[in-house]
């Protein structure tokens, strides 16, 4: 934990200082390549593009684009061929490089390679290949807390009783990324509103609108008051549009395309890990094979809130559960507020070393809180907890 | 002709055969032309100097060894799946399943791979991967092609949807094998006992492929051109009548070929697999399945002349993905330009083949 906040302090110092004197100190001049599975026409992949473009101008540092790298061989041809054009930093943004992506910094070690969602930097054992993520559950919670609001506001205003305060949630795969966002999310529901309870279904793609569509047609249908998901489309959003049901967006706002019922959104900012890690570059410092950026680090941001969805007070008490979050006083996972199976946690050994084996190694709970991407980057909260039903299984 | 009738403005007719000089002086101008507009078109959308947009393009290829080797491996491999489509398109019979065919035997390489990969030794595993594979794209075309010698089903129709059923098997079977848990991925296979793993060729990552490919595409030349078989599939293709009554047994043919056509974009797959990629997802494919039916037609059905074809749309569509680098423009205009180009070069077939004739002044024709 010292080690995390050494590295957000360091983070922040490097982040201010760049945005006094770009690049001034550079030692080594970077070139930065980038890799994206799609283009801009996709809501995950923009959310990168726009951070790349505002990291590397920021820093005045020279860099090419890739986009449409599918998560095969093209994407260790397309970082090859970058490191040919001269870049010394090279990113991908796909969860399915990460293999390609290994096997190229294998190759070129003078290369720094950095992944976005990756999980095997930590156990890979190569000094040039480095995972990054962020603490989007704390995001996550925020647009839960969001949520309980408006579900305590309909219990006041009479449309539901408590019984009815249930929530919908339309997630991508039932894999530990999806599963930790869903439970901050529920788990800051409750915070607010104890009584509620909350529905998943799966559409088993990252992107599909029709099948996201379907889960949120799916959700209201079982008396879902309000709907929050986690893929890459506006399947669910506009479904929610045009049946009034209030629902926590992310990736970016909804509010254009969806006025009556956006309440507020969550996404991560990759720019300030591109910027830290293409500084440590230009420094000749060495990135950490995990980063998980923060609330501290900008890394999670919120979207604005859009007052025609959001309950009354919404703003204010937004900010006051970012700040205990950012002091750490407020845990997200802390485990006093959930169950599983009836049974508070004390122990959980999670799958942190991912060696393909599903062997779980690592004991995350401790101090009374289970530790979301301290002991790598990438999310492995994997538990089912009570409250939760999935209406696939 | 009765003076009084009106005669059109122009018309067309059949030209006969060109002298070669002046079908290939007919394309040099289509292709000009499609250069030209294509550089108008460059100038007013993006602003964007037309001969530099052409240099990113040929850059695209030929910029660096490393270009040119994965230049020619997807030439490779789309010239495999085209190879694979092409008898089946000699014959007149629509085989539109290719992506489904060669993804059912990216499915089963993957499946021998996975289940055999401690059972037994590595060349044992690649020998099983070799059949599986190529067996499964046999099998997924000879289901629609049995039902067309049988019952005369739409064999257009049948193989399209086949695409679908085969997608969501690999769907399936992504999710059966993922690695981590709950991710929908398969990751590299056998990452570090590489089992499974076509050899590579010296330092040359994909050589491999591409020698299988030009032997299949030699192969499949003399197949066709030069065998009982492959005149069997031409009498068919002219008329299926006439191959009845001089004693060819349709069906027989039209299982044969589908089968041979299945089999060779089961090659496909085994190569994107074992040999390239090493992993196996939904869209491992990427088109090429559908690419190959446009390769195969431009080149007249020519293993041969599908080598060109197949060149001119790799280097197209890598072009394409150059100048979205070089100059930040969508790869979306990248394909604008490809689809202009294409438009000038099959429009130009056309003026090989027809003659327009303008009305003359007097109302007379020529």
């Amino acid at each position: 934990m010292k080690k995390l906040i050494a590295l957000m302090l360091a983070v922040v110092m490097v982040v201010a200082l760049g945005a006094v004197a770009p690049a001034a100190s550079a030692e080594t001049t970077v070139k930065a390549g980038f890799i994206f599975l799609h283009d801009e026409n996709s809501t995950y992949d923009l959310n990168f593009i726009n951070a790349a473009k505002e990291a590397c101008e920021k820093l005045g540092v020279e860099y090419l684009l890739k986009t449409g790298i599918p998560e095969g061989q093209e994407c260790y041809d397309a970082a090859a061929e970058l490191v040919d054009e001269g870049c010394n930093f090279i990113f991908a943004d796909s969860f399915g490089h990460e293999p390609f992506l290994i096997q190229a910094a294998k190759e070129f070690p003078e290369v720094e390679f950095c992944h976005a969602t990756g999980t095997q930097a930590h156990t890979v054992g190569l000094a040039n290949y480095h995972n990054a993520f962020a603490s989007i559950y704390e995001g996550r919670f925020l647009g839960g807390v969001a949520a309980g609001l408006k579900l305590n506001e309909m219990i006041e205003s009479g449309a539901i009783t408590e019984d009815q305060a249930k929530v919908g949630y339309v997630g991508a795969f039932p894999y530990a990324e999806v599963v930790s966002g869903f439970t901050s999310f529920f788990l800051g529901v409750r915070y607010i509103c104890p009584a509620a309870t909350m529905e998943v279904t799966f559409t088993n793609s990252w992107y599909d609108p029709t099948l996201e569509k379907e889960g949120a047609i799916k959700l209201i249908s079982n008396g879902c008051v309000l709907i929050s998901e986690h893929a890459d489309s506006m399947g669910a959003p506009t479904e929610c549009e045009s049946n009034n049901i209030p629902f926590v967006f992310y990736n970016g706002s909804a509010a254009d395309a969806c006025p009556n019922t956006f309440i507020v959104a969550s996404r991560i900012n990759w720019a300030p890990y591109m910027e830290f890690a293409m500084t440590c570059v230009a420094n000749g410092e060495t990135i950490p094979a995990d980063w998980t950026g923060t609330l501290a680090t900008d890394s999670v941001l919120m979207t604005e809130i859009n007052e025609q969805a959001a309950a009354a007070g919404t703003a204010e008490k937004l900010e006051e559960v970012k700040a205990a979050l950012a002091s750490g006083d407020l845990k997200v996972f802390d485990t006093a507020t959930f169950t599983v199976d009836g049974e508070t946690l004390t122990e959980y050994l999670a799958d942190v070393d991912d060696m393909g084996d599903f062997v779980p190694e690592t004991n995350v709970i401790a101090d009374g809180y289970f530790h979301e991407s301290e002991y790598r980057s990438a999310p492995y909260f994997d538990l089912f907890i009570d409250g939760i039903t999935n209406i696939d299984a | 002709m009765n003076n009084k009738t009106r005669t059109p403005l122009f018309h067309v007719s059949k030209r006969g055969l060109l002298p070669w000089y002046k079908t290939w002086g007919i394309r040099a101008v289509a292709l000009l032309l499609a250069l030209v507009s294509c550089g108008v078109i460059t100038s007013l959308v993006t602003g964007q100097n037309p001969f530099q947009v052409y240099a990113a393009i040929f850059n695209g290829s030929f910029g660096s060894p490393r270009k040119i080797w994965v230049l020619l491996q997807n030439i490779a491999m789309l010239l495999c799946v085209s190879l694979a489509v092409t008898p089946a398109f000699r014959m007149r019979c629509w085989n539109l399943g290719a992506e489904g065919q060669a993804l059912i035997g990216g499915l089963a390489a993957a499946a021998c791979m996975i289940l055999l990969a401690d059972k037994m030794p590595n060349w044992a595993v690649i020998a099983c991967m070799c059949l599986a594979s190529i067996a499964a794209g046999a099998i997924w075309a000879g289901i629609p092609a049995f039902f067309k010698a049988r019952w005369n089903t739409n064999e257009t129709l049948f193989t399209l949807m086949m695409n679908y059923v085969a997608t969501q098997l690999v769907a399936y079977y992504c999710v059966v094998w993922e690695s981590p848990k709950g991710s929908g991925t398969i990751g590299v296979i056998n990452p570090n006992t590489e089992i499974g793993w076509f050899p590579q060729i010296g330092s040359y990552k994909y050589l491999l492929n591409i020698l299988i490919v030009a032997a299949v595409c030699l192969a499949m030349y003399i197949y066709l051109n030069y065998s009982k078989h492959g005149y069997e599939i031409t009498v068919v293709g002219e008329s299926e009548r006439t191959a009845r009554y001089v004693g060819i047994k349709v069906d027989r043919v039209i299982i044969r070929t589908m089968l041979l056509s299945g089999a060779v974009c089961g090659l496909t797959g085994l190569l994107l697999v074992g040999s390239t990629n090493h992993t196996l997802t939904t869209t491992i494919v990427d088109g090429r399945g559908f690419t190959a039916v446009m390769v195969s037609w431009l080149a007249k059905f020519n293993p041969i002349w599908m080598i060109l074809t197949s060149f001119l749309i790799v280097f197209l569509g890598r072009g394409s993905g150059e100048i979205a680098t070089k100059f930040g423009l969508n790869r979306s205009f990248g394909d604008i330009l490809t689809g202009l180009i294409l438009f000038f070069i099959i429009g130009s077939e056309f003026f090989i083949n027809y003659q327009i004739h303008f009305r003359k002044p007097g109302g007379k024709e020529g």
